[in-house]
C-alpha cells in the first residue's frame, strides 16, 4: 500500500530528528529556485528532469529538483564550517524517461560541511545513514569518482586531452568516444586533414555569421592541429582505465587491485590514500570493509556533481524501485556555487516514502 | 462504435495517405466541400475517417480518441513522452521524408561532427561565459539526441519559425530543424553535421495503445490490417 502523505511527513520528521540528534541544525529551503543557477550547473539536461516556470518578469524558475543547490547556497552565504544541516521536503522531477515514477516526493537529508578530515566526514555521513536504515536490510553500493579522476590525471596525454576527459567523466559514452579518439581508434572526419593543411582554411567557406567569430574557428583549428600531432594514447593505459572501471566487489579486495594498478599508474596514489583513510574511518565505525560493496564506476551516470565518495542504499530484489537513499562528496560543486570559494562537503538524502513502504512490507 | 482513422487534413500528406490506402484496396475520400474536414472510407466497413492537422494526431492517438492515425514520426517522438508506450508503429509509409538535422554556419570549418560541436561548445562557453545556443522547435528530440551522445555546454532556445535565420540574427549559434533537401540551409550559409540526422522522419501509420476496442472493433481492425497487409499483433496475441 502507498503510505499517506501524513505518514510520509511523519516519517520525514522522524528522519530529521535522527539527523538533529547527530548534531545537525534544521534548515528550510526554497521550493522555487532560479533556473539559471541549475542550468549552469547541470546543463540543458536538467530541463528534462525539472519543472520550469516563469516569473512575472519573464525570468525562469525551477521547482526544486533536489536540496543540494539551495543548501549549499545558504551555507556559502552565512554558514561557518564545520556545519551539519538536516532538512526535509518535496522535490519535483519530470519523469521523461520513466513516466510511471512520481513527479513529486519527499526527501529527508543530511549535509556536512567540514574543512578538516574528509575521511572522517565521509565515514560519519555513511555510518549515520547505515544506522538509520539498518532495520530495512538494504543492499549497499559505494564508489569513488576520485579514483577515475586520478587515473585520468596520470595518463600520458597533454593537459588539453586530460581536461577534455575530465569534463566528460560523468558522461560515460562521450568519455569512451574521447578515449577512442585519443587512442587513434577513430579516424578524423573526411576532409579534416586538408582543412588543417590549407593556407587559408576559410577560403570559400561563406560569410562569418553569428556570434562565434572567425578567430574562434581559427583558434580551434590550431587546437586540432596540435591534437593531430600528439601521439596516440598508449593502448596499455587505456587498458588500465578499463580495468579500473571494471573493479567491483568487496572494498578491501578492490583496494588491493587498485594498489596493483598504481604500480603502472602512480597518479592513483593520492586517491588510493584517500580511499584507504576512508575505509579505516568506516572500519572504526563498525563497517565491515571486507564485504562492503565497492564499484569503481558507481555513480558515474546518475550522480553528476559528486566528485569523491559516493553511496546508495537499494531495496534487495526490487529493481523497480529507485534507490532508498543516495549521497556522496561534492567539493567541486561548492566551488562552482561559491564563485571560486570551495568548502568540502558530503551528504545524502533518504526517501521517507520508500522507507515507510518497505518497513510495512517487512512487518 | 466504429474504428476511427486520423489522416492529415490537407496538402500532399493527405493526398499521399489517400494514395497509400487506395493502393491497398481501402478508398479514403473527402466528403462535402473543399473546406469541410469530413471524409469516408470505402472498402472496409466500420471505419470512420477523421481529417485533422498532422500535428494534432499524436495527441489524439495518445488520448485514445483515435484508434489509428497517419502522421510524421518526428511529431510522435517530439510530442509524446515515452512514445512507444502510447502508440504502436504499424507501417512506415514511404513518403513525407524529412530529416531533423543539426546545422552550423558553413564557415565553421572546424566543426563537422557531434564531437566537434561538443568541443566548440566548451570553447565557446569558456570564451563568452554562456552556453552555445541551438535554436529549435524540436526540444525533446534534440535534447535526447545530444544527451545520449554526451554533448554538453549547449542551450536550446525556442524557435517556432524562420529558424535558419537565427544565426545571422545572433539569437543562436547553431540550429536544429527539419530539412528535406538542405536548400534553405545552404541559402542561409549553414551546413548540417556529417554524422547523421537527429531523426529521419517519414509519414507513418500508428495504432493507439489506449483506445478502447470492443469485440466488433477488434474484428474491424483485424480486417483492415489484413487488407493493408500488416501484422495484427493483437490478434496474434489472442490466438
Amino acid at each position: 500500500m502507498t503510505p499517506s502523505r501524513a505518514d510520509v511527513r511523519a516519517e520525514a520528521a522522524r528522519l530529521v530528528a535522527a539527523f538533529v540528534r547527530a548534531g545537525a541544525e534544521p534548515l528550510e529551503a526554497d521550493i522555487l529556485l532560479p533556473a539559471d543557477v541549475l542550468l549552469d550547473l547541470y546543463g540543458e539536461d536538467i530541463r528534462a528532469r525539472a519543472f520550469t516556470t516563469r516569473d512575472a518578469d519573464g525570468s525562469e524558475r525551477m521547482l526544486r529538483p533536489d536540496f543540494t543547490v539551495p543548501v549549499v547556497q545558504m551555507h556559502m552565504a552565512d554558514g561557518a564550517a564545520p556545519a551539519r544541516y538536516a532538512y526535509a521536503g518535496e522535490v519535483f522531477r519530470r519523469q521523461e524517461a520513466m513516466p510511471g515514477r512520481a513527479a513529486e516526493y519527499v526527501q529527508a537529508g543530511f549535509e556536512l560541511f567540514d574543512e578538516g578530515d574528509p575521511a572522517a566526514a565521509d565515514a560519519e555521513v555513511f555510518a549515520l545513514f547505515r544506522q538509520i536504515l539498518a532495520p530495512l536490510e538494504l543492499r549497499v553500493a559505494t564508489g569513488d569518482i576520485g579514483i577515475l579522476a586520478a587515473a585520468v590525471r596520470g595518463l600520458g596525454a597533454s593537459d588539453r586531452r586530460k581536461a577534455a576527459l575530465m569534463r566528460h567523466i560523468w558522461r560515460p559514452r562521450r568519455f569512451r568516444r574521447l578515449l577512442d579518439r585519443f587512442a587513434g581508434a577513430v579516424p578524423p572526419p573526411p576532409g579534416r586533414a586538408e582543412i588543417l593543411a590549407a593556407a587559408d582554411p576559410l577560403a570559400g567557406a561563406g560569410p562569418a555569421i553569428g556570434l562565434r567569430s572567425r578567430d574562434e574557428v581559427l583558434a580551434r583549428l590550431e587546437v586540432l592541429r596540435q591534437d593531430a600531432e600528439e601521439p596516440p594514447l598508449p593502448a596499455a593505459q587505456v587498458g588500465i582505465l578499463d580495468d579500473i572501471l571494471d573493479i567491483r566487489g568487496g572494498a578491501t579486495g578492490a583496494l588491493e587491485r587498485l594498489r596493483d594498478f598504481a604500480v603502472d599508474l602512480p597518479s592513483l596514489d593520492p586517491a588510493i590514500d584517500r580511499l584507504t583513510a576512508r575505509l579505516d574511518a568506516l572500519s572504526d565505525r563498525g563497517v565491515d570493509i571486507a564485504t562492503l560493496e565497492f564499484e569503481a564506476s558507481y555513480g558515474r551516470t546518475s550522480m553528476e556533481y559528486y566528485d569523491g565518495f559516493v553511496f546508495g542504499f537499494y531495496a534487495e530484489g526490487r529493481p523497480d524501485l529507485p534507490p532508498v537513499a543516495t549521497g556522496g562528496r561534492y567539493d567541486a560543486l561548492t566551488r562552482v556555487l561559491g564563485g571560486g570559494r570551495a568548502i568540502p562537503a558530503v551528504g545524502g538524502v533518504i526517501r521517507p516514502g520508500l522507507t515507510l513502504a518497505l518497513s510495512e512490507v517487512a512487518e | 462504435m466504429t474504428l476511427t482513422l486520423g489522416v492529415p487534413s490537407k496538402g500532399r500528406l493527405m493526398e499521399k495517405s489517400f494514395d497509400w490506402f487506395g493502393a491497398r484496396g481501402v478508398t479514403l475520400s473527402r466528403t462535402g466541400s473543399e473546406r469541410e474536414y469530413a471524409g469516408r472510407v470505402d472498402g472496409v466497413a466500420g471505419v470512420a475517417l477523421v481529417l485533422l492537422s498532422a500535428s494534432e494526431i499524436p495527441r489524439e492517438l495518445a488520448a485514445g480518441r483515435l484508434h489509428l492515425g497517419v502522421t510524421g514520426s518526428d511529431l510522435v517522438r517530439e510530442q509524446l513522452v515515452d512514445w512507444t508506450s502510447a502508440v504502436r508503429e504499424l507501417a512506415p509509409m514511404g513518403f513525407g521524408h524529412a530529416d531533423l538535422v543539426i546545422a552550423v554556419p558553413r564557415f565553421w570549418v572546424d566543426v563537422d561532427t557531434l564531437d566537434d560541436l561538443d568541443a566548440a561548445a566548451a570553447a565557446f562557453r569558456a570564451r563568452h561565459g554562456v552556453r552555445l545556443r541551438i535554436a529549435t522547435k524540436y526540444h525533446r528530440l534534440v535534447r535526447d539526441h545530444l544527451r545520449s551522445h554526451g554533448v554538453a555546454d549547449y542551450r536550446l532556445v525556442d524557435s517556432q519559425g524562420a529558424t535558419e535565420g537565427t544565426v545571422r540574427n545572433r539569437t543562436a549559434e547553431a540550429i536544429a530543424d527539419i530539412t528535406s533537401t538542405g536548400e534553405t540551409l545552404r541559402a542561409n550559409h549553414l551546413k548540417m553535421l556529417s554524422d547523421g540526422p537527429v531523426h529521419a522522419s517519414q509519414a507513418t501509420l500508428y495504432a493507439a495503445r489506449a483506445a478502447p476496442l470492443g469485440e466488433a472493433d477488434r474484428a474491424v481492425l483485424s480486417t483492415l490490417l489484413s487488407r493493408l497487409d500488416l501484422d495484427d499483433e493483437e490478434a496474434a496475441r489472442r490466438a
